[in-house]
């Protein structure tokens, strides 16, 4: 499904800031793939993110999605088959603009004069019905009189609402009170699983890389480190996650988040 | 009496103007409210646009003034737009640069020549004169009401001029009601509000700043050839400080209609435009010079845009006088 092929990335080339951000990082990923991926500030995982969705272009290697080759092809044309939420709640929408506006925006797949016919507004109530955040009954009113946690469940519906061949949650829930987190964390699974999308998920919170998803991966200087799956990862434990960074990386794992995180 | 009677007299022309301001008004309400893009080459555009209207209409062809007026739009706002969005030039330079080329061909557009009379000429008002005065006699009959009646009086308000700038600013307001639904029009409003969104979706933020810039600048070129025609007159200054004057009919149109849908909101800068020009004329009744016209547009937009700016500052003003104090007493 996603083929990423020895790719670096460096920032700040040739100066005293230069940073190996991603260093010759390979990875396959299956459909129907969803993957956790944690590690320490720095490790590489958000740019990561921003290679697979062309917010940066890699130096050297390759990225396959789905058969195509897509190391040098534009963020925007990018986001058509990939699905991006950030931790930062205001970035998926736009503020200004109503609920239905918003959602007409990211169903639109026809041509760019059409606009949303009455059936479609149907739809969209029906997709945000779920949530259980009344928002269905809040169809014309603008997205910025939204909670951050009302906001990113909007964000995750916007993002799947055609379903996209790869979703890239970065820690998306990172910035929400606990309660809201954990009810966004639910609405991701029961989307992902509906819709049987291949996901990666970045998160600071141990526990829940270790019960979502179907695999786990490590990150470290630009590199993935540890990466564990099927009976091998059923097991494991926050404890023998720890154990098993300090194993690979030489050293403590530091991540503040993540510590009291748990 | 005499200022009263004086001022409605003039009440016709003002109108008149502001519906034609309305047009560059509503071009900014599409960049600069939509968009986010302060577009400078707002002046230009204008000036160029009476231009082309003022040598088409000229060479003989009134009709075709209007789109080609509009087309030369669209060409100037495609400049701004890709030198902003792909030749890595700040947007507000971009715009004044592109304002500044426009001078030199505009006045190459008039042949050389920085005025052009078009007293003689058959423009689209001398044309659709026969028309509107059809329409006039249509309206009395139907009432049966005869020259110099009441109804003769109130449909001598709406002049040649007036018909047709209400026809061309509803035109736009219909335009831009149905168009800014569109998945188009949605992607440029997103653009517009949150670029952050924008980057790491599928809207290609270049390609919708230069459709918005095209579709605006036309609007502001019609605003200019229609001027130009209306007042059979073009000089190369009619554009210099457009862009503050329909700045500060915009921000009044928001503060009586900023807020609801579009199509009100797009009224609201009609009406703002149409303030404007009547405010003006009532100060110059009052014996202010008309040179201080650009001075009034300036200070309007200041205020409006100040206004709310210092406001949100005002509550840490008073705290910080009122902590010095306490201070001091404690000393």
């Amino acid at each position: 499904m996603l083929k990423i092929d020895k790719i670096s990335l460096t920032f700040n080339k040739g100066t005293v800031n230069e940073k190996k951000a991603i260093e010759g990082l390979s990875l396959d990923v299956k459909k129907g793939d969803f993957i956790t991926i944690i590690g320490a500030n720095g490790a590489g995982k958000s740019t990561l993110f921003n290679a697979i969705g062309g917010t940066f272009i890699t130096d050297s290697g390759r990225i396959i999605l789905d058969g195509e080759d897509i190391t040098l092809t534009p963020e925007y044309k990018r986001a058509r088959s990939i699905g991006r939420l950030f931790q930062d709640p205001m970035k998926g929408s736009a503020p200004g603009m109503t609920i239905e506006e918003n959602l007409a925006l990211a169903a639109g797949h026809g041509g760019w004069l059409s606009s949303v016919s009455k059936k479609d507004k149907e739809r969209f109530r029906e997709y945000l019905r779920p949530l259980n955040m009344g928002l269905e009954d809040r169809m014309q009113q603008p997205v910025g009189l939204l909670s951050g946690g009302q906001r990113q469940a909007l964000t995750l519906v916007m993002a799947t609402i055609n379903p996209p061949k790869l979703l890239l949650l970065d820690e998306h829930t990172a910035a929400l009170d606990p309660a809201t987190a954990e009810k966004v964390l639910e609405l991701t699974e029961d989307i992902v699983e509906q819709n049987s999308l291949t996901c990666l998920m970045i998160t600071h919170n141990m526990q829940s890389a270790l019960e979502l998803g179907n695999r786990t991966i490590m990150m470290n200087t630009g590199r993935i480190i540890y990466d564990v799956e099927g009976e091998q990862r059923e097991g494991l434990t926050v404890r023998d996650l720890l154990e098993k960074f300090k194993e690979a990386a030489g050293e403590e794992l530091d991540n503040d988040r993540m510590l009291l995180g748990n | 009496m005499e200022f009263f009677s004086g001022l409605l007299s003039s009440l016709p022309t003002a109108f008149e103007l502001g519906l034609f301001n309305a047009l560059v008004v509503l071009a900014l309400f599409l960049s600069y409210s939509m968009l986010n893009v302060c577009d400078l080459s707002t002046d230009g555009c204008y000036t160029l646009g009476a231009a082309v209207g003022a040598v088409v209409a000229i060479s003989g062809h009134p009709y075709l003034s209007l789109p080609a007026a509009m087309l030369a739009g669209v060409i100037s706002g495609f400049v701004t737009a890709i030198l902003q969005t792909k030749m890595g030039i700040d947007s507000l330079l971009a715009g004044i640069i592109v304002n500044t080329g426009l001078y030199s061909i505009n006045i190459a557009i008039m042949g050389n020549k920085s005025l052009l009379n078009l007293n003689k000429t058959e423009t689209v008002f001398t044309k659709l004169k026969p028309a509107t005065d059809k329409l006039h006699d249509g309206i009395l009959g139907l009432f049966g009401a005869g020259k110099d009646s009441a109804l003769d009086k109130i449909l001598a308000f709406f002049s040649n001029e007036i018909i047709i700038g209400i026809l061309a600013v509803a035109i736009v307001i219909l335009f831009l009601s149905l168009f800014l639904r569109t998945r188009l029009g949605l992607a440029i409003r997103a653009t517009g509000n949150n670029p952050d969104m924008v980057r790491s979706s599928s809207i290609n933020p270049t390609m919708t700043t230069i459709v918005g810039l095209c579709i605006a600048n036309s609007f502001t070129a019609l605003s200019g050839c229609l001027f130009a025609q209306s007042q059979k007159s073009m000089s190369i200054d009619v554009g210099t400080g457009m862009v503050t004057v329909a700045l500060a009919a915009l921000l009044i149109g928001g503060a009586f209609m900023g807020k609801g849908k579009i199509p009100v909101r797009a009224i609201g800068a009609v009406i703002g435009a149409i303030i404007f020009r009547i405010v003006y004329t009532i100060a110059l009744r009052f014996h202010m010079p008309s040179f201080m016209l650009k001075l009034v547009s300036s200070v309007i937009v200041i205020i409006a845009i100040t206004g709310p700016y210092l406001k949100s500052k005002y509550p840490m003003f008073v705290r910080r006088i009122k902590h010095g104090k306490a201070g001091r007493e404690d000393a």
